[in-house]
């Protein structure tokens, strides 16, 4: 699935990443209101740089890797809602530092801005996601996955993102066809920003899901239907990011049921180097 | 024979509001565009307190446009739980009225000093009886299969029904048998809301006891409800409906604003100068911006017209609500119920934050239910629309000149704002402007004084 060709800097898909997260976060500020906040992006990168550099010096890494930090940083920015400005920088913080201490065999146990989110959430009265204001507009739905699906192409193993999206809405499907409800409700579930970011952006991180093209099959349906059945039967809003976050301790698991390679950003530039 | 089921939140609301203009610091309140400028508009009142991620405890107070004859009159509201007769009240439309009023988009005035000793516009900020025991499990025949009416209780001018079914079939038949004219597609609705476990609330009005508690009209009903599911259901609603309905939706919490989750909730317009004349009809006006902001989101936007603590208002289009109103809204978290003006509470969980949200919304556009969330938000946002009057009086001095100089750039600001959030035609409002004292040439100072002070300067 890797993008073999071109320019040296496009075959990071970090900074594909990068160049998409920052025009999302444009498109909000200009045109469709979704409710991030530069503010809010500017403490949250700050917040993360600064744990990545903090962190990276405690555990000795030679250089601090910013790129991943502001990719966490801007997701946040983008699903994460508080009504203060501190929120977004312990979001980002504990993002961040999870990557360098919850780590299982040397490898990151949960993706990071999904952990943010979910700490945030349960543990402080003042977070929260709002997955409606993206709006339903057909054409931004499709803008999104025309952008996602670049990602895609640039980057490996993040088959997963088409897993989750084709288990979430065969779900919502099936849902609906059981229910008698016609084929708009379905639509109008799917026809959501925020689920086409947690599945390009967030369950597909290649540095946390499984290693093995079936485990990251069994992982993504797994986790769509726990996300079903936190918003159907729970009526739980922040559902995916609940669900990716309580199971992302069975990847481990996973991984040594269905061994396969590990991954890294590029070839290795610097042997043996660790890297977060 | 009865009306079709007239859906999720339906009830008559057509009295007239105080219309007192109150003065305030932010402005002088002028005008207000509650939700009686909307034909076939509801609405419904939610009180909501999150007891647990999913734990609602829930007051829906139902208030719809219905101008019928009563008899006529019934409503089908799907319930997640068990409806005990404690959990079911009637609310006085007033008290309905009241909150229409209090969080209603508002016009308010500014009149500009004299500009040679202002320097600059500072003024620029802008009972029922006692239940009867349920029916022991009234085993219907073959023809209402699944149809268990659960309990039945007399509430005021109304007869209420809690309805279980396990097939949309049987439920459909109990209905039309007993006098509902079911509306196309009813059946699915229907359907899908009995395997989501829904009961059913049903509610018709009973002549007799309307004629002796002397009511001319029928209030509207109250279900208080504990439940995971936070929604407003509107699908059964769009069945009979003629064309896209307006509903406006007052939801009380103690925490922050309230969001619909799978519809965009989007904030009106608001702040902008606006031309004096629509002083002379700000309904208009208001109804015209609605139009033009529901087409432009593709009617698929949930509109945020009101976010307030319920505490305060600035400026307040209507006299604070009392903590008496606040409770019988359902807003039961608060501290007494007394009849003075609700100042607050101590602590965050007395307080009460007001979200009004107004939609206009078709089966095609809002086929699912609106899903609600409570937030922590306490930003506070109101529509508000700001007419500023030009200093009438002489200004002849060198500031004086400026001032009047810039009128007509302000002016032209001001019809592009109009056009802009109504779509009306932007000739047509210079051409009113004129004709109501804004027009479009300087009116500075004339004369031999101001000639000789400006060749002097």
């Amino acid at each position: 699935m890797a993008a073999a060709a071109g320019p040296a800097w496009i075959r990071d898909a970090r900074h594909v990443q990068l160049a998409i997260l920052a025009l999302l976060l444009a498109i909000n500020l200009i045109a469709v209101d979704f409710g991030a906040d530069l503010l809010a992006a500017a403490v949250a990168v700050a917040a993360a740089v600064a744990t990545q550099a903090g962190c990276s010096r405690l555990v000795g890494l030679p250089r601090v890797e910013w790129r991943s930090a502001v990719i966490a940083a801007l997701s946040l920015t983008l699903l994460l809602r508080g009504d203060a400005l501190w929120v977004h920088a312990v979001a980002a913080a504990v993002a961040i530092a999870a990557k360098f201490f919850v780590r299982v065999r040397g490898k990151h146990v949960f993706n990071p801005s999904a952990l943010g989110i979910a700490v945030l959430i349960f543990a402080t009265d003042h977070a929260w996601v709002s997955p409606g204001q993206w709006g339903t507009s057909a054409w931004f739905a499709v803008l999104l996955t025309l952008l996602a699906a670049w990602v895609l192409h640039a980057s490996r193993r993040t088959d997963i993102a088409l897993f989750y999206l084709c288990s979430h809405c065969g779900l919502l499907l099936v849902r609906a066809w059981w229910l008698g409800d016609p084929i708009a409700i379905p639509l109008n579930q799917v026809q959501s920003g925020s689920l086409l970011l947690f599945s390009f952006f967030m369950i597909s991180d290649p540095r946390t899901v499984p290693d093995a093209r079936p485990a990251r099959l069994l992982f993504a349906v797994v986790v769509a239907v726990t996300a079903h059945w936190l918003a159907f039967q729970w009526h739980f809003r922040p559902a995916l990011y609940a669900a990716l976050v309580a199971l992302s301790p069975l990847i481990p698991l996973l991984d040594r049921l269905f061994p396969a390679d590990r991954f890294e950003w590029q070839a290795p530039a610097t042997e043996g180097t660790p890297s977060c | 024979m009865l009306t079709p089921v007239r859906g999720a939140v339906l009830l008559a609301a057509l009295i007239l509001l105080p219309s007192s203009a109150a003065q305030a610091f932010c402005g002088f309140y002028v005008a207000k565009a509650d939700a009686r400028l909307f034909n076939k508009a509801s609405k419904v009142v939610v009180a909501n307190e999150t007891k647990g991620i999913n734990d609602h405890e829930t007051a829906i107070t139902m208030a719809s446009d219905y101008e019928g004859d009563p008899k006529e009159f019934a409503i089908v509201v799907p319930v997640p739980t068990f409806i005990e007769r404690k959990q079911i009240g009637v609310v006085e439309i007033k008290t309905i009225d009241h909150l229409d009023a209090y969080t209603a988009p508002r016009l308010v005035e500014y009149h500009d000093g004299d500009p040679c000793y202002v320097p600059d516009d500072t003024m620029m900020r802008a009972t029922g009886s006692a239940p009867r025991p349920a029916p022991s499990a009234m085993h219907a025949p073959e023809r209402y299969r699944g149809v268990t009416v659960e309990a039945t209780y007399d509430v005021a001018e109304y007869d209420v029904s809690i309805l279980s079914a396990t097939e949309s079939d049987g439920l459909a038949n109990w209905l039309i048998d007993n006098g509902y004219r079911l509306p196309d597609g009813a059946d699915a609705v229907l359907g899908s809301y009995i395997k989501q476990n829904m009961r059913f609330f049903i509610a018709k009005v009973n002549l007799d006891r309307m004629q002796l508690l002397g009511r001319g009209f029928l209030r509207p009903l109250q279900v208080r409800y504990h439940s995971a599911k936070f929604m407003i259901p509107i699908r059964l609603g769009t069945l009979n409906a003629s064309g896209p309905q307006d509903l406006v939706a007052f939801l009380l919490s103690p925490r922050g604003r309230i969001e619909t989750t799978n519809y965009q909730t989007v904030a009106l317009p608001s702040g902008m100068d606006i031309p004096l004349y629509v002083k002379q009809d700000f309904g208009t006006f208001y109804k015209a911006m609605f139009d033009h902001a529901v087409a432009a989101t593709g009617m698929r936007a949930v509109f945020l017209e009101y976010g307030w603590d319920m505490a305060w208002c600035d400026p307040c289009a209507a006299d604070p609500l009392k903590n008496s109103e606040l409770v019988e809204l359902g807003a039961r978290w608060i501290d007494g119920d007394a009849p003075t003006p609700f100042r607050g509470g101590r602590g965050g969980y007395s307080s009460v934050y007001v979200t009004r949200l107004h939609l206009r919304y078709d089966a095609k556009h809002f086929p699912e239910d609106l899903m609600l969330q409570e937030t922590p938000n306490r930003d506070n946002f109101q529509g508000r629309y700001v007419l500023r009057h030009p200093w009438r009086g002489e200004a002849d001095c060198k500031a004086g000149d400026r001032y009047f100089d810039g009128l007509p750039d302000r002016y032209s600001r001001e019809a592009d704002t109009l056009a802009d959030l109504t779509g009306w035609d932007r000739a047509a409002i210079k051409t009113k402007m004129e004709e109501n004292g804004q027009p479009f040439s300087s009116q500075r100072a004339g004369g031999f004084g101001a000639f000789f002070r400006r060749g002097l300067e």
